[in-house]
């Protein structure tokens, strides 16, 4: 019927008095890459956590992938991805190993997750790496790896939390490469991130502040918008910390 | 359940990919039987004992003789006053008095009951408890032979001979379920609570709460392969203190083996219970070691017998699981007794298990909000 595969209507998301998420409205639609922006304690990691079924909303509704996320949480479960900041992937396992725990906690046959090992490893030139642990590869190979894995089950959105923090610039660019190919799978990538270079590479971003969505559209709209060259100048004209 | 089946896999694999861990779950119950079975022998072998007989009669005879041939004493001197008391303990070599009343055997035989007192050094504590205990078992042993059937106690002494009931009167038998105790303690509650925080501390945990698992299987995956290695354990510990020790089950296995499950099932609990409330690895060791290990060594009766503790600590043995046990599998493996005699510590148990899951899935749903 449409292409959103993200709706929230009205979301309030409150922790006893403090206000985490005001009044968000916003869709995502069908392979898009969606930046989420916004200074440390601005509510995204709250909105994430609704989101991803691990929190419900106080009010407002939020459906994603179809799904109404107050009512059936461990349903859109099954349709996400996730990768966060903090490292993801067992260090003591090897790399097969974690694909086979992950393609295995996401439902996946034996025989299938066999067939999208094997690709997976010839795409990314990992052939050698199959039974080392992960303990021995870079941290820039395991994000690659992590983001991989996190799309490994074929979800409909991948939610990815400050994905390239610690990595060095190839890497994250060759990072970025996968994203785009993964939305151009028809992915939706729902990625947060405080390198605002990489912001200028989402088609959407929203900036919050203080549990509010101060700015949505794509960058060069906003740059016009502001009359800045940059999104990071953006930012800073809009984002301000919360404790300043 | 393929999904579960996954993780427990996973686990598995932490468990046998990291040595250590395996070294602590295997090479702890060997040392612990090993150092506490031969180097930390309590046993006492001829330990000097002095008599007061005032009695001087046939039954003080009997009885005098049947303790220095125990093995276990040996006589210093013969006392013939009060006073020489003091005197004998400060020459050091001996460890008890022992004083038989006046009329001894004529009161035995006409009233049915004659008295006798221990006295023992109190300035080794550990020796006096034992030496009295070693006595008061012999003592019963001769109120069995003399009275027969009629075993009504004619010459009761004091109370607390039952808990010391061990008629090998060997160490190492009181320290094999020691040992099972906290060893079970130890792997289940410890390991358990270390690698759910591993998960937390590593960020592993918030993947794995996005994925499609549900907390519960997460938790039970936690649990299955500590159980199982937990179980094997207690088979291990058996087997060697049998190999070792000569030590055999006296009452029925499959009691013993049930009774160690319920238990095993009880730390892990605790073990949950510990990572829920703790954020990091440190935390849980921490809490595992001072809230769990400790207490089992010096409050359980493990080592330190419960009757000698003063009265707060003995209330506060109530409050821990291994108390329990201990007295259970005590209970089984010693005295051979059946379900019958244990089944109002397996209740405490039981109760204590389902009161520590309760509070872990209240808690666990809590954080996930």
């Amino acid at each position: 019927m449409d292409n959103r595969v993200i709706v929230v209507k009205n979301l309030i998301k409150k922790f006893g008095t403090f206000v985490a998420n005001d009044n968000l409205s916003f869709d995502v639609f069908k392979g898009e890459i969606f930046g989420f922006l916004g200074a440390n304690g601005a509510g995204k990691t709250t909105t994430i956590r609704i989101l991803s079924g691990l929190s419900s909303p106080t009010s407002g509704e939020v459906t994603v992938a179809g799904i109404n996320a107050s009512k059936k949480p461990e349903e859109i479960k099954k349709q996400i991805g996730y990768m966060s900041q903090k490292f993801s992937l067992y260090e003591d396992l090897t790399v097969k190993e974690n694909i086979m725990l992950y393609g295995g906690i996401y439902g996946l046959s034996k025989s299938l997750i066999k067939e999208r090992t094997d690709s997976l490893l010839e795409k990314l030139n990992f052939l050698e790496y199959g039974n080392k642990l992960i303990a021995d590869l870079t941290l820039g190979l395991r994000q690659k790896l992590a983001f991989s894995i996190a799309v490994f089950h074929d979800p409909k959105i991948v939610f990815l939390d400050e994905p390239t923090g610690g990595v060095d610039p190839i890497t994250r660019r060759q990072f970025w490469e996968m994203i785009y190919e993964t939305a151009a799978r028809g992915i939706t990538v729902f990625v947060t991130t405080h390198y605002m270079d990489e912001a200028e590479y989402c088609d959407r971003i929203s900036i919050m502040s203080e549990g509010k969505i101060v700015a949505l559209d794509t960058p060069e709209n906003l740059k016009k918008l502001y009359n800045t060259a940059t999104v990071e100048e953006v930012f800073i004209k809009i984002a301000r910390p919360v404790n300043n | 359940m393929k999904r579960f089946l996954g993780f427990v896999r996973k686990e598995f694999l932490h468990i046998f990919r990291d040595y250590r861990t395996l070294f602590i779950i295997f090479g702890i119950p060997v040392a612990q039987i090993l150092i506490f079975g031969f180097a930390i022998s309590t046993d006492v072998k001829n330990a000097g004992v002095a008599f007061l007989d005032l009695s001087k009669d046939e039954t003080t005879q009997k009885l005098t003789d049947k303790i220095i041939s125990s093995g276990f004493f040996k006589k210093t001197e013969n006392l013939t006053s009060y006073n020489e008391i003091e005197d004998i303990f400060r020459k050091g070599k001996t460890k008890e008095v022992i004083i038989f009343e006046k009329n001894f055997g004529k009161k035995l035989q006409n009233e049915g009951k004659a008295s006798m007192s221990l006295i023992a050094d109190g300035s080794e504590p550990n020796t006096a408890t034992l030496v009295t205990n070693y006595t008061m078992a012999i003592v019963s042993d001769f109120n069995t032979d003399m009275s027969g059937v009629n075993a009504n106690n004619p010459m009761l002494i004091q109370p607390e001979v039952k808990m010391f009931y061990n008629p090998e009167l060997k160490s190492q038998h009181m320290f094999v379920p020691g040992v099972i105790t906290m060893i079970l303690i130890l792997i289940c509650a410890l390991m358990t609570s270390v690698t759910i925080a591993r998960e937390k501390e590593f960020g592993t945990m918030e993947v794995l709460l996005v994925s499609p698992l549900r907390p519960i299987q997460i938790i039970l995956g936690k649990v299955v392969p500590y159980f199982l290695l937990s179980f094997i354990n207690v088979i291990f510990i058996l087997v060697l203190s049998w190999l070792v020790f000569g030590l055999s089950v006296k009452g029925s296995i499959i009691l013993l083996l049930a009774e160690s499950m319920l238990y095993i099932m009880l730390s892990l609990s605790v073990g949950i219970l510990i990572s829920i409330v703790s954020s990091s690895m440190q935390q849980a060791i921490f809490i595992s070691l001072v809230g769990m290990m400790l207490p089992t060594i010096l409050l359980s009766g493990f080592i330190y017998p419960i009757e000698n503790m003063a009265d707060i600590y003995g209330y506060i043995s109530y409050l821990l699981p291994p108390r329990y046990f201990i007295t259970i599998i005590k209970s089984i493996m010693i005295k051979g007794t059946g379900f019958m005699y244990v089944w109002k510590e397996t209740l405490v148990l039981i109760s204590m298990t389902m009161l520590f899951i309760g509070i872990s899935v209240r808690k666990f749903k809590v954080r996930l909000e």
